[in-house]
């Protein structure tokens, strides 16, 4: 096994095979349950985050003040680019056990389950 | 006042010391092919990955550096640790699974898929060289100051004699326990460090009754200097529009440097599949960002209890204000606990970083490219990869003397900013652009790097102003110190240039396989069985 052929002995897809799945209407569907998650998701936490350095960069008058006690805008912000992190992995993990890893796994399956 | 006392410190580390060389021999036992040394058998959980993945991300820089920077510029310093905490989804929704899917043991496996192997995998090597080399020096460049502060040795012999001594523990643990014994190390270092900050989070909290506010209020009346200023951004970037310009470029630098860390990424080959990859991330996510938010707590705390001007006089000013905290809250023996998870945070990220280095010298230049993938796999990689690991174990010895006292935290924003202008454009373009070529890949490694070490020696960090590496001399022609916000796009866009005005043709077949693969899981590398 050369390092051109990465793929693992036994059942070896040739190189047709990956051609076709790629070709397939199941893979276009894993493709675009994918992208149409992560492709927007990732515009908007940049985005959010972005947002935030730029306050946090020039508008320190807004980001000091108060809310409550010593509790200032600007802690609320922080605070919050740590709630969407969060939220939003919970979300892609959801995502991805529901809506991607039963594909994934037919798709495997197939793949793998040929030429044994 | 309690006094620190060396002895103790000494004794606490020797023991963590003793437990985790225990634990590395005994994972030793079943690392027999090439897979077990560099990817640990691929046999660990997500969960225990992700407790690792932790280990290795909250480096002594993020946890002495940020508590300290929180304590003396307050809000300043927590903006740090959002963006170290943001980048991570990068790594989870675009990298993680994905590379798991497609690649053994390094980057340069992902990167050189579906490009003409030798110069691609020679471009990604040296890229991963590059940006572990910065990581090493940064941290063992803080081993210095942290040894004058904790054991009392105050002269540079004796720091050097510590920096090797810590240089060769850890050449030891690489050699031994290999992947396996290295995310064991990280994983005891992880609990320790996180329970020890959790500790000190709920003891400093309970001093102001549970009551944020009253802990912030404390902390401005503790600096009459910084006063109410403290707790709203732009004390430490604010000053100038070049200063503001300069902290936009390194939070870019942070949120998109994480997903192209090398010994982040190689972290990834560690588990059986993709989802136990995805698994991984998500725990880490969680680990850290409950971390960061105890630094939050940690750097007022240090503020409020022992105050700017008490840190800012200790060895090791900034950095020395948690384990002063520690002092402060349970005296010498929570001082002496503190210490060590700092030391064994050190040895951990620095053995972590040195496996990853010497597995992309090992796999990358010599398996594939001096041996044409005829050696891959065999013993003569693991011989090769031990080798290697020495000679960068010795190397970030003698770079930890010279570079002892620089900027921790200039040193790792200097790695972020490679990995995120050498490495991740190109790993996303592999990934996600089907016309992606050889020419390409090799334009946005080299280009991404020559353009980043180039903007960062004409930076002002390294020479023209008093806080320079070389004070004495001028050659800042770059206005700013963190050069992302240039380097970033510019990789970027040649990675896009030197695609479309090559004439090489992308591989349409392994262009279908790699996205098969790394989609599904399809001929991904199995964990192997003992």
């Amino acid at each position: 096994m050369s390092s051109v052929d990465h793929t693992p002995s036994g059942s070896a897809p040739d190189a047709q095979k990956w051609v076709d799945v790629q070709a397939s209407d199941d893979f276009a569907e894993l493709k675009r349950r994918l992208t149409k998650f992560v492709f927007p998701v990732s515009g908007l936490f940049l985005a959010w985050y972005l947002l935030y350095v730029l306050l946090a960069d020039y508008a320190h008058d807004f980001m000091s003040t108060k809310v409550v006690g010593n509790i200032n805008v600007g802690l609320i912000f922080g605070l919050l680019q740590f709630v969407s992190t969060f939220v939003i992995t919970t979300l892609y993990v959801r995502h991805a056990n529901k809506n991607l890893d039963p594909l994934a796994e037919k798709l495997r399956g197939e793949i793998e389950g040929d030429g044994k | 006042m309690n006094e620190s006392s060396p002895i103790l410190n000494i004794s606490i580390f020797g023991v963590f010391v003793l437990i985790t060389l225990f634990v590395v021999i005994r994972a030793s036992r079943n690392t027999k092919t090439a897979a077990d040394y560099l990817a640990a058998g691929r046999a660990f959980t997500g969960p225990q990955n992700g407790i690792a993945i932790a280990g290795d991300y909250l480096s002594a820089a993020s946890f002495l550096g940020i508590a300290g920077a929180i304590a003396l510029n307050g809000y300043d310093g927590f903006l740090y640790s959002i963006g170290f905490l943001v980048a991570w989804l990068v790594a989870l929704l675009l990298v993680a699974e994905l590379l798991r899917n497609t690649g053994k043991y390094t980057m340069g496996d992902v990167l050189s898929f579906r490009m003409r192997q030798r110069p691609v995998r020679a471009a990604a090597a040296t890229s991963t060289m590059a940006v572990s080399f910065f990581y090493l020096l940064a941290q063992m460049a803080g081993a210095g100051g942290l040894v004058a502060l904790l054991l009392g040795i105050t002269g540079t012999g004796g720091q050097a004699l510590v920096i090797a001594v810590v240089g060769a523990l850890m050449i030891a643990y690489v050699l031994i326990g290999g992947m396996k014994g290295t995310t064991w190390v990280q994983i005891i270092k992880a609990v320790l460090l996180i329970a020890g900050a959790a500790i000190m989070t709920f003891w400093v909290l309970g001093k102001y009754g549970f009551n944020l506010s009253s802990l912030l209020g404390a902390a401005v009346d503790a600096a009459p200097k910084a006063g109410e200023k403290l707790l709203g951004p732009g004390l430490q970037y604010g000053k100038t529009g070049t200063s503001k310009l300069d902290f936009l470029s390194l939070a870019l630098a942070l949120v998109l440097g994480t997903a192209g860390l090398p010994h982040i990424l190689m972290r990834f080959y560690t588990v059986p599949t993709a989802k136990e990859a995805r698994r991984s991330v998500v725990w880490a996510i969680w680990l850290i960002g409950i971390f960061y938010l105890f630094t939050l707590v940690l750097g007022y705390g240090a503020g409020a209890l022992v105050g700017p001007d008490a840190i800012n006089a200790a060895p090791g000013k900034a950095n020395s204000a948690a384990p002063l905290l520690a002092l402060e809250l349970g005296g010498p023996i929570l001082l002496g606990l503190i210490a060590a998870v700092a030391f064994a945070t050190i040895l951990a990220v620095v053995a972590g970083l040195t496996i990853t280095a010497s597995a992309s010298f090992a796999h990358d230049i010599y398996a594939n490219i001096i041996k044409k993938g005829q050696e891959e796999d065999k013993d003569s990689e693991v011989k090769v990869a031990r080798i290697t690991a020495i000679v960068i174990g010795l190397v970030s010895i003698g770079g930890g003397i010279i570079a002892n006292g620089q900027n921790i935290a200039f040193l790792v924003a200097l790695a972020f900013a490679v990995a995120a202008s050498a490495n991740l454009p190109t790993i996303l373009y592999s990934l996600f652009w089907k016309r992606f070529n050889t020419a390409g890949a090799l334009w946005s490694i080299y280009g991404g790097l020559i353009v980043t070490i180039t903007l960062i020696i004409l930076s002002p960090a390294v020479s023209g102003s008093p806080t320079s590496m070389f004070k004495n001399a001028d050659f800042a022609l770059f206005p700013l110190s963190n050069p992302g916000i240039v380097s970033i796009p510019v990789a970027f866009l040649l990675g896009y240039l030197g695609t479309i005005l090559s004439k090489d043709k992308a591989d349409a077949v392994k262009q279908a396989e790699m996205e098969v693969r790394s989609l599904t899981g399809a001929g991904a590398e199995k964990a192997t069985v003992h």
